[in-house]
């Protein structure tokens, strides 16, 4: 338990200085920017009890928030991404894995279900945060082509993590 | 969303202007800028000798007791800075970028100076002479500027060549354009025109450099310009600013809302 506490803290700390401080920065082709923060709430454990996921999604779009002006916007996302969470998980997975694995990582289920995982979250996560962000239709496939293109570079991000840092 | 609209809210909310940010921020911003400082470097140096050259000039003016203030047309910094009765109206310090970004739609910045270094909201922040934002939120030891790349804000500026003046504003496209409205059909624009700021806002001397038309369409339906901007700064690598401080703000402000007042 104490474990999982310092394990997640630490994965909270390193998300959250590694977004803020570097992938806030990239900006490629004028459009594209990454973020990554999200892996935090992807990586908490199946039996987190589904009102602290949503208080975490609070403290984790707060975090983020006070680092870029945004207030609000990160906040509002991340609270709905960790309220859909058990419910998607509930759809995508078995009971079996739930209750024989403790959190979803790569070592433990497939890659093509972990990268379908991921997608499924930044998809929800990046057209809301870009729309939320622009506030207006006006240049909505803009938009629409920077949630899309940077989605994909999330989602690049989070799987090569796992690789590098995750492995069993 | 309503926070960062408003002013009032934003300063008492959580803004990159706060003790815990701004510390990460300062400690971090130096290994990005390293790479950055050679081209610090030859801005700080070109500016050094604009301004020497006309601190040149105005010293010669003034050993010809001329109380005129000379007006160059190289650097509006020095010269602007007078009024009528010979008082200095505009004051320059400057600080150090520890945060900025460019891959949103309401870009800010933050900087290593604060309240108690002596800010105030509403100061002007120029990089070599050149439009960068404005002072926003002033925390005790950071604050936060809100970066011309910025949807929420409109700046006034005019056109150094006829001095038609229209409203600057950022469409969240690229970060290398801002657009110019409100300049009419009537007025003669060239590619290559500088844009430059009017005094209107009295938190920037009038003159000072913002870019140069690249682009302008005639919008179908519209009495107006569609004008595109190129900066005259690259906000990819901004490492220090000088900050602008009207100290004729107040009374400005005063008179302004005894107009208000009338209405």
């Amino acid at each position: 338990m104490l474990n999982n506490l310092l394990k997640y803290s630490l994965i909270f700390i390193v998300a959250v200085l590694l977004q803020v401080l570097v992938l806030n920065r990239i900006l490629i082709f004028r459009m594209i920017s990454p973020y990554f923060y999200l892996i935090f709430l992807l990586l908490l454990p199946y039996d987190t009890p589904k009102a602290l996921l949503i208080l975490l999604g609070f403290i984790l779009g707060l975090s983020i928030d006070a680092f870029t002006n945004t207030l609000g916007v990160h906040t509002a996302v991340c609270v709905l991404i960790g309220f859909v969470r058990p419910m998607i998980l509930n759809e995508i997975s078995t009971r079996e894995t739930r209750e024989s694995v403790s959190a979803p990582r790569i070592s433990t289920m497939s890659l093509n279900w972990f990268i379908s995982y991921t997608a499924t979250f930044v998809a929800i996560h990046h057209l809301l945060l870009f729309m939320l962000e622009a506030f207006t239709f006006q240049g909505f496939f803009f938009t629409l082509a920077r949630a899309i293109l940077s989605g994909v570079l999330s989602i690049a991000l989070i799987v090569i993590s796992q690789f590098l840092f995750f492995r069993r | 969303m309503v926070v960062s609209y408003n002013n009032y809210q934003q300063a008492k909310f959580l803004s990159s202007s706060n003790g815990i940010s701004g510390y990460f921020f300062e400690n971090f911003a130096g290994i990005f800028q390293v790479f950055d400082l050679k081209k610090a470097n030859t801005e700080l140096a070109e500016e050094n000798a604009q301004l020497r050259t006309a601190l040149q000039h105005y010293q010669l003016r003034s050993t010809n007791n001329s109380r005129q203030s000379y007006l160059s047309e190289r650097n509006p910094l020095i010269t602007m800075t007078r009024d009528s009765l010979n008082k200095i109206v505009y004051f320059f310090t400057t600080a150090r970028v520890i945060n900025n970004s460019v891959n949103q739609r309401h870009n800010f910045l933050t900087l290593n100076k604060g309240r108690i270094q002596g800010l105030k909201t509403n100061m002007g922040v120029v990089s070599a002479g050149r439009v960068v934002g404005l002072v926003t939120d002033v925390g005790d030891n950071y604050c936060t500027v809100i970066s011309i790349l910025n949807e929420r804000w409109k700046l006034s500026a005019k056109i150094k060549r006829n001095d038609f003046f229209g409203s600057l504003s950022w469409n969240g496209k690229d970060y290398r354009k801002v657009q110019l409205n409100e300049i009419p059909y009537h007025v003669p624009v060239q590619n290559g025109d500088t844009i430059v700021t009017t005094g209107f806002s009295s938190s920037f001397p009038e003159g000072l450099e913002i870019g140069i038309v690249t682009e302008y369409t005639i919008g179908s339906g519209s009495n107006f310009y569609k004008i595109d901007v190129n900066l005259a700064v690259d906000f990819r690598s901004i490492v220090q600013v000088a900050l602008v401080e009207n100290r004729q703000l107040k009374e400005i402000n005063n008179l302004e809302s005894l107009n208000n007042n009338v209405k």
